[in-house]
């Protein structure tokens, strides 16, 4: 995330630039530091934000690794286990086929934070290329942000469902039953969630335009290419970032909103969306059944809000260093 | 002003119109028959015909053509009829849904005032606990209060409805027994005794919508209290030795009130669309129920009926807002 190698962009700190002269007339001179290192330092005091992250951490590690040491088949039916509480054997307990809840968990957190983070970067990539089209290219600004209007007026939930239902079968066809779901879904949850961010860059990108490097970079002949990948796009990463963090939040929710209502992936294919849905209709006996998705689901996506909240002080130079 | 207004209306009619081009070329992709329920032994022919009375032997665009005239002629015709007994629409081809073989827009009637009552009375409540939580977190910064307040919204922000809405019933419901977890939407309000009952059947779905609006909108009104906290004027106010009252309570929050009103206005309409879940989760067959039993049921005119009026509800309100933005703040008029 994190680029140590990428030399301090003077422009994109306007505020430090006006406090190096001050440290230069205290006489005590300090080496120049990579601006990453103040946004760090800023990150670690939001004590929410560093929480937030350890946790989202834990979290991916303890469902990508956890497999490899809790090695119960999450599809594995013990049907004389069915419905047990938690125990020794089972952490979680059992549901109603003697499938372990725990391996079922890990197994559905696979899949819910591979739709966060893949959805996240489709919709960041459009977002995105849009923003810094509409922001760079006059002639574009005005077509694309009326597409972006058009999509925020969009309602994007019950289109979602429609179009779930519309093109699940089709991709089931061709990329199997839960590749063609995944797909389908990242991909639906990518077009309809890119409009916040197209916004913000096209935002800075204008505010970008008329700086005075960019001023500079032009009239040594860069070309619009080199221009944007080099000089605006590095500039406008930490919105970006901002918006890729609260970009998963949404991507996970929207997925179990999905899979609640039965519109998302086959049953037998464990997410945490999925999980509550199944757990609902027998929540008077085994409530537990319902808390633990639904909790998983909650503080994941708590966790990841904490860490954008964090990280929008911590990228914001007017709130660094106060 | 009022110029503003009309050039905004007048280029909602594209917007509204591409949106249900949209709507209608996405569930002309549909793969549900509608004839999927009829028998085998009726035959093709029969079925044909059959297909041809609800309209589907004409070309996409003639359809197209047909369900725009319903819905923007034909039925608020039939309103207006409704309304003062009139008979402009006498004979005229309704939105039928294929459900239920009648008109769309009677059953929409139907399930609104369902819908409403939840998610009005939601929304008014989470505005009237919002703004004083914002108030006060941003006046007494970094305070406990704040930090609480803070902690709570992120949690509400956070928490999805299904996972809230479940977790309320398996507490309210299952363990204590203090309300029901099904709304029942035949319960009529009669006399003390079924408003105790309404109201209790209420209190669940409101508080689950509740608490997400409140988190977004006190959020909201924390930032934009603590954006003209700091500013001029304030120092002014109470330079001229105002009451610490007034300053914060007449000038901070009128002028922090402006952005928090727009952001009020333009949440009605996903409020409508978040419903749908809400809805599910406590069997409130409102709007968003009848949306997921229609999309179960392959009926595309209720489909698209129900999705358009949504857009157009966004729309409006994205309307509303822009044009009260202007109004309460007289530097942003785009005139």
């Amino acid at each position: 995330m994190t680029d140590p190698e990428r030399p301090t962009e003077p422009a994109s700190n306007p505020a430090g630039a006006g406090a190096v002269p001050a440290t230069d007339a205290a006489g005590s001179y300090r080496a120049p530091r990579n601006q990453w290192w103040d946004v760090w330092d800023q990150f670690k005091s939001h004590k929410g934000a560093v929480i937030g992250a350890v946790f989202f951490i834990l979290m991916v590690a303890a469902v990508y690794l956890g497999p490899y040491i809790w090695t119960i088949d999450p599809t594995y039916i013990d049907i004389r286990a069915k419905n047990q509480g938690p125990n020794l054997l089972h952490p979680m307990g059992t549901d109603q086929l003697g499938r372990d809840t725990l391996a079922r968990m890990l197994a559905g957190g696979q899949v819910s934070i591979a739709v966060g983070l893949t959805a996240m970067a489709l919709s960041i990539l459009i977002g995105t290329v849009i923003g810094v089209l509409a922001g760079y290219f006059r002639r574009l600004d005005g077509p694309l942000m009326r597409f972006t209007d058009l999509f925020l007026a969009l309602p994007l939930l019950p289109l979602l469902l429609v179009a779930v239902l519309l093109f699940r079968d089709m991709l089931s066809a061709a990329f199997g039953p839960e590749g063609g779901v995944f797909i389908l879904i990242v991909s639906l949850i990518g077009i309809t969630s890119w409009m916040q961010t197209a916004r913000i860059v096209r935002g800075d990108v204008l505010a970008l335009k008329e700086r005075e490097f960019v001023l500079a970079a032009r009239s040594i002949g860069t070309p619009s290419q080199r221009m944007v990948t080099r000089h605006i796009l590095p500039n406008v990463l930490s919105p970006i970032m901002v918006s890729a963090t609260l970009g998963i939040a949404t991507a996970i929710i929207t997925e179990s909103a999905l899979s609640f209502l039965g519109f998302g992936f086959p049953p037998d294919f464990p997410t945490w969306g999925r999980l509550l849905f199944d757990a609902v209709d027998r929540m008077q006996l085994y409530p537990e059944r319902v808390i633990w998705p639904g909790l998983a689901i909650s503080l994941t996506v708590l966790s990841v809000n904490y860490i954008g909240d964090g990280l929008r002080d911590a990228l914001d130079p007017r709130i660094r260093g106060r | 002003m009022l110029t503003f207004t009309i050039r905004r209306l007048l280029l909602a009619i594209p917007t509204l119109l591409f949106i249900s081009l949209v709507i209608f070329l996405l569930l002309e992709l549909a793969p549900g028959d509608p004839m999927a329920q009829v028998p085998l032994t009726v035959p093709p022919e029969v079925k044909e015909k059959m297909r041809e009375a609800l309209g589907l032997g004409d070309p996409v665009y003639i359809r197209f053509w047909k369900w725009l005239v319903q819905f923007f002629w034909v039925e608020p015709m039939h309103l207006i009829d409704n309304l003062f007994g009139t008979s402009l629409a006498e004979g005229q081809q309704r939105v039928i849904s294929w459900q239920t073989r009648s008109p769309v827009m009677d059953i929409v009637a139907q399930r609104i005032p369902q819908t409403l009552w939840v998610v009005g009375v939601a929304y008014v409540v989470a505005v009237i606990i919002a703004i004083p939580i914002g108030v006060y977190s941003a006046y007494r910064q970094y305070s406990w209060f704040d930090q609480a307040g803070t902690f709570v919204t992120m949690v509400g922000f956070s928490v999805p409805p299904f996972f809230s809405g479940v977790l309320v019933i398996v507490i309210f419901s299952v363990h204590l027994g203090w309300f029901p977890s099904i709304y029942d939407t035949t319960h009529k309000v009669t006399d003390w005794d079924s408003f105790v009952v309404q109201l209790k059947q209420m209190v669940m779905p409101v508080m689950v919508l509740a608490l997400q609006i409140t988190s977004q909108i006190s959020r909201f009104m924390r930032a934009s209290m603590l954006d003209n906290l700091g500013q001029d004027y304030v120092r002014t106010a109470r330079a001229k030795g105002m009451t610490e009252k007034a300053v914060v309570l007449i000038h901070v929050l009128r002028n922090s009130m402006i952005p928090v009103i727009t952001v009020i206005a333009l949440g009605i309409p996903s409020i409508f669309g978040g419903a749908i879940i809400t809805e599910q989760v406590f069997k409130v067959n409102g709007i968003g129920q009848l949306l997921i039993t229609a999309i179960y049921a392959n009926d595309i005119p209720m489909v698209q009926t129900l999705t358009f009026i949504f857009a157009v509800l966004i729309v409006l309100f994205n309307l509303i807002a822009d044009v009260l933005y202007g109004i309460l703040d007289p530097r942003i008029r785009y005139d």
